[in-house]
């Protein structure tokens, strides 16, 4: 071998190892940046319960997936509800969401935020914004709400769009005086669509009903739970007829 | 002459030659034109909500033009396809207008002609040549492909758009028209790593998508070429105000090589700062074709 060969030879030695090391250390480093922004990234997916999707938002998850933060929305709501999400806003960097309490939702007929939405990220399926489920309204304290102390505000129901179907007065007793009735301000999650103009409306000095996410507002039944009136219903009678027969006990000599 | 230094502090000052035999204007039109591109590009969207003529509406990940043409920023939507997303006919549309557009004028056109964090890299690159300082750390310019590699495969792996959420430029540009809020921090740490540890730290190491628009213009026509390289007189200006000064080699040096005078390298932003700042006028932008003509005996 000569000595010229031996040099390429260690030449070519030293390259492989630089580039090993070269390697090695693009993917150590991606490895650390990878692992420190996956993190964040999961961290980013849990949002205050108070930063409401604008109308037609795709479940978080995949809204996450699908916004691309570009503001449309934000540009063309006419009432500068939504704005888009600032660095440490409790809310995924850049994408939009509004606060009731401060500018709620004016629900637009022609829904202007969800037709500028480029990506989909604002299902372009939703044209009635009736439909719309953003959050749902919730009476989140019954302790100083005034219509439960007795009194008639009635504020949250008189400002709702959907008046008389999204929320209603319920009576219930007064049993502080005995003598009253309390109207209780009660949501019903099939036509409440979560704009939050009850709870930006509601007197007090923080408000009794809250918008929140809607999964963080139901229950759910378990899935294999049925109730026992709707399906005598479907089946137009009784579902276990003279299925049990209890014995009639009486005191012996009653009649 | 080459035992001049690269960096100020020593008695060459970078530019100053050009200046001297070109004058002002000469030296720095590119420069200045290229200012007045990112301030328009900046402005025409910040038009709406100050002044509400709504020319260019949304921000630079999408938009619109006075209301109909769709624009939208491939690279972000390419992580949104990976997160799971197809996206709709819109975005596709614009997706597409934008891409060809960068496939023409050369990808990286986008980092030196409109990305808003350049200013702020040149900035920090041109106080760094003015204080004389140096690099502390070494990282492999190649980074930034592994980094990419990583803004695509992380949304596949988590479903979300990871990057998007720190990501400086997009952040920068929303943040001037929509608010920036504790933003600027990132940017002033963007700042402050390219003065002090790295220069050309971000745009040329670590900037994902800087490194995306080099994969979209890695065949553009679009092209500077070093056409009067023989009358190069080593001052090496060129390189020190150059953010990605490795491209200038092949097609100034190269010629004993047979290597053309195009520079190739799809990491060339075009920001035609070597066509000004060269005293004897070596460059110009030119065509990749051109290279070919001349590489004939
Ligand atoms: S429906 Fe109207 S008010 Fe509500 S977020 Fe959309 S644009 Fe704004
Ligand atoms: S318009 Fe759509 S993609 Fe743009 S910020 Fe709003 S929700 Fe996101
Ligand atoms: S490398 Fe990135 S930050 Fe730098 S100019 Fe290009 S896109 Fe902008």
């Amino acid at each position: 071998m000569s000595g010229r060969e031996a040099n390429n030879r260690k030449k070519e030695g030293r390259n492989r190892r630089q580039f090993l090391t070269d390697s090695a250390r693009g993917l150590c480093s991606m490895g650390l940046i990878g692992v420190g922004l996956g993190m964040y990234g999961r961290q980013a997916q849990s949002h205050a319960p108070e930063a409401i999707r604008p109308p037609g938002a795709l479940p978080e998850k995949e809204f996450l997936s699908a916004c691309l933060r570009c503001g449309l929305c934000v540009e063309d709501c006419p009432y500068d509800t939504l704005k888009l999400a600032q660095l440490t806003d409790p809310v995924a960097n850049g994408t939009p969401y509004f606060i009731a309490r401060d500018v709620p939702c004016e629900m637009c007929d022609d829904i202007p935020c969800v037709v500028a939405c480029p990506s989909g990220a604002l299902e372009k399926s939703l044209d009635n914004i009736d439909d719309a489920r953003m959050g749902l309204a919730v009476l989140i304290d019954r302790e100083t709400c005034l219509n439960v102390l007795g009194l008639r505000c009635d504020v949250c129901y008189r400002v709702c769009p959907l008046i008389e179907e999204a929320i209603t007065l319920e009576i219930e007793r007064n049993t502080r005086t005995g003598v009253h009735a309390s109207f209780i301000p009660t949501v019903h999650s099939d036509h409440c669509t979560g704009c939050g103009k009850c709870e930006e409306a509601c007197v007090l000095e923080e408000a009794a009903i809250k918008v929140v996410p809607t999964a963080l507002a139901k229950g759910s039944l378990g899935k294999h739970y049925r109730l026992g009136w709707e399906e005598k219903e479907k089946a137009g009678q009784s579902l276990m007829p003279d299925l049990i027969k209890l014995p009639t006990r009486r005191p012996e000599n009653s009649k | 002459m080459s035992s001049r230094k690269l960096t100020a502090g020593s008695a060459h000052l970078v530019g100053q030659e050009a200046i001297e035999a070109k004058g002002y204007w000469q030296t720095y039109r590119l420069l200045i034109l290229r200012r007045v591109v990112q301030l328009s590009v900046l402005g025409l969207f910040l038009l709406g909500p100050v002044a509400g003529v709504w020319l260019l509406k949304g921000n630079l990940t999408s938009s619109q033009v006075l209301e109909t043409v769709p624009l939208s920023d491939p690279f972000v939507y390419l992580q949104t396809l990976f997160a799971g997303h197809p996206g709709e006919t819109t975005m596709l549309i614009g997706t597409a207008i934008v891409a060809v557009f960068y496939l023409l004028v050369g990808g990286r056109s986008y980092c030196s002609w409109v990305c808003p964090i350049n200013p702020v890299t040149d900035a920090a690159g041109w106080l760094g040549r003015r204080l004389g300082i140096g690099r502390k750390v070494s990282i492999s310019r190649k980074l930034r492909y592994w980094i990419l590699a990583l803004t695509l495969i992380l949304p596949a792996v988590t479903g979300i758009v990871v990057w998007e959420l720190v990501n400086p430029v997009s952040l920068l540009h929303r943040g001037i028209i929509f608010g920036m809020g504790m933003g600027w921090y990132l940017i002033a740490a963007i700042f402050l790593f390219d003065l002090f540890v790295l220069p050309k730290g971000w745009c040329g190491h670590i900037c994902p998508m800087g490194a995306f628009y080099s994969v979209v213009g890695k065949y553009s026509p679009l092209k500077v070429k070093a056409s009067n390289r023989d009358a190069c007189n080593d001052c090496m200006d060129c390189f020190a105000v150059c953010p990605e000064p490795q491209v200038i080699k092949p097609a100034l040096k190269g010629k004993d090589k047979g290597i053309g005078p195009v520079i190739l390298s799809p990491n060339c932003t075009n920001c035609g700062r070597c066509i000004d700042i060269c005293s004897v006028n070596v460059f110009e932008f030119g065509s990749r074709v051109a290279n070919q003509m001349e590489n004939q005996p």
